[in-house]
């Protein structure tokens, strides 16, 4: 292995950590991420002759802190004198520092972090661009790619979540125990976002791909450093269960492949076997939550060997049980998948007409009751639904995978052409 | 003599390799183990899951206290561990060598193997 690569992984793997700790010395993201950079350009200079120090996350702090110092205290010189608390003891060596990596606050400064992120005066979309910026280091083009918008988009976005956010409603305290709670699960939101974003958004697959990994990282780093939260274990088990099916997801041509027609031999057998350890430590606390029960209807779907055998009748359960637990229109459809498998589609299409008007700018609304129609040989309320689900499509593989179940439909009337992408139908 | 080598490694850069450099160290290590396999040295490799899915029963105590996470919180984890035959330990670290020439980075404690059982239920 080249010398550049085993840093590299290490500045990857220590950057979450490592800008945490920087961002509770500094009290300010962009002298934080500015800090850490500058340990990344020395670590590039120094590990190649001297080996990789025991400690690269202890490493990258003490000489990011000190370099950040520097430039606070030019800029002191330069500009008004900042808050003496900007400027931490000097007095510290390394090995103190270690010591203090150990220490319960260390955890909290990883989900002040992640919770700054999901500033609630911020957009789901600049949670997540935000978070992968800081946390993860991804590039403002890797972002822009993920995203589908132009480069200097993407960076005013950024910059204006940054402002938004400002230093003042950081909070520096250490949480009770109630507000760690919180925190939590406004991060495990914000993560599954990020997930999600990698899993149905229409960017390249390479980019999506990275996304969903930097979402189960980053939710098995906080598994790690606050074990015992069932529904984080559950959250991490259904990331790792839907990722399992990344390379059976996509077809050849770049379409969708469902999940009852994948293979099911190209899911990741590791990544499956995790997230049922995973789950099944979490339900040991008895103490259900949604992502456990999301995770649990993941995991019925990995343990059956073929479409035939999943075990519809408990999955429709589970959706019972998350409808109970949050209420929602879309969980509601989900069900009715279930329901649809084992009483039949027609009782599945009761379940979900009273969902129209709430559902009606909703891609999969469409296309689940189009299949429905077509199930009970309605072809030309299904081709209707179809029609709307395409003008609502979000990427291209959601429109041609529509378009398949459109040519199935026999026979095709002249006025209601393929014509164009699909524009939404006016009711 | 059997020797346990027993990896440890930084779970977060393990956790944070790419599929393409998870597989090429999977495929490096294969060869090695092949090798001590051909030789006949080859006993139980076992990769662990993340300390994430560990649990811990702590029996210093009654009843008993189970735990999430791993026993030790350390910088390094416990991330699997090869049983391998060997004359001694100067071939147990080049075994253990061959194997990090493959696998660099984290450490291997070598250990060497007082009571070994691979069959259940044997006395």
């Amino acid at each position: 292995m080249s010398a550049p690569e085993w840093i590299d992984a290490a500045l990857v793997s220590a950057r979450p950590q490592a800008v945490a700790a920087l961002l509770r010395y500094f009290r300010d993201l962009d002298v934080a991420e500015e800090a850490f950079q500058d340990a990344c350009l020395r670590a590039l200079r120094n590990w190649p002759r001297k080996g990789p120090p025991r400690d690269p996350v202890a490493w990258l702090i003490f000489v990011g802190r000190n370099a950040a110092l520097d430039l606070v205290r030019r800029r002191r010189r330069q500009q008004e004198l900042p808050p003496e608390e900007a400027l931490s003891d000097l007095s510290d060596t390394e090995s103190e520092l270690v010591q203090r990596l150990d220490e319960a606050d260390f955890r909290d400064d990883l989900l002040r972090l992640l919770f700054v992120c999901c500033h609630p005066g911020l957009q789901p979309a600049q949670q997540i661009a935000l978070a992968l910026r800081i946390v993860s280091g991804l590039s403002v083009q890797q972002i822009a790619r993920a995203f589908l918008v132009s480069e200097a988009a993407m960076e005013q976005r950024i910059t204006r979540a940054k402002s938004r956010i400002g230093t003042s409603s950081v909070p520096f305290e250490a949480p009770s125990p109630g507000e760690r709670i919180e925190r939590l699960a406004a991060v495990a939101t914000m993560l599954y976002l990020l997930f999600n974003e990698g899993y149905s958004s229409s960017g390249p697959a390479d980019i999506r791909n990275h996304l969903c990994g930097e979402a189960i990282r980053l939710t098995r780093l906080l598994l790690r450093l606050f074990p015992g939260d069932p529904e984080m274990s559950g959250l991490t088990a259904l990331m790792l269960l839907q990722h399992s099916r990344s390379a059976a997801r996509a077809g050849a041509d770049g379409n969708i492949v469902l999940l009852e027609e994948q293979d099911r031999d190209l899911w990741d057998r590791a990544m499956i076997e995790e997230g049922l350890a995973l789950l099944d430590g979490a339900v040991g606390h008895a103490r259900p939550g949604p992502y456990q029960v999301q995770a649990a209807i993941a995991a019925l779907h990995s343990r059956a060997s073929s479409a035939r055998e999943t075990d519809w009748s408990g999955i429709e359960r589970l959706y019972a049980t998350l409808e109970r637990m949050q209420p929602s229109p879309v969980v509601t459809l989900n069900r009715s998948v279930a329901v649809a498998k084992v009483r039949g589609p027609s009782e599945a299409l009761s379940l979900i007409e009273p969902l129209a008007r709430r559902l009606a700018g909703y891609f999969h609304f469409h296309a689940i009751r189009g299949a429905y129609l077509r199930e009970l040989g309605r072809e030309d309320d299904a081709r209707e639904a179809f029609q709307r689900a395409i003008g609502l499509a979000g990427s291209a593989a959601e429109a041609a995978h529509i378009r398949q179940h459109l040519d199935q439909l026999v026979p095709q009337p002249p006025a209601a052409s393929r014509s164009g992408t699909g524009a939404p139908q006016s009711q | 003599m059997l020797y346990a080598i027993l990896c440890y490694h930084s779970e977060e850069q393990v956790c944070a390799w790419s599929r393409e450099r998870e597989a090429d160290t999977m495929a490096r290590l294969a060869v090695v183990q092949r090798k001590l396999a051909a030789a006949g040295r080859l006993g139980p490799v076992a990769r662990l899951m993340p300390t994430s899915a560990a649990t811990t029963l702590r029996k210093d105590r009654e009843p008993p206290l189970v735990v999430d996470g791993p026993f030790a919180e350390t910088k390094e984890q416990l991330l699997g561990f090869y049983i391998v035959e060997c004359t001694g330990l100067e071939q147990a670290l080049e075994t253990a060598r061959e194997l990090g020439e493959a696998n660099p980075g984290g450490s291997y404690e070598i250990r060497p193997v007082a009571l070994f059982n691979p069959v259940s239920g044997t006395e």
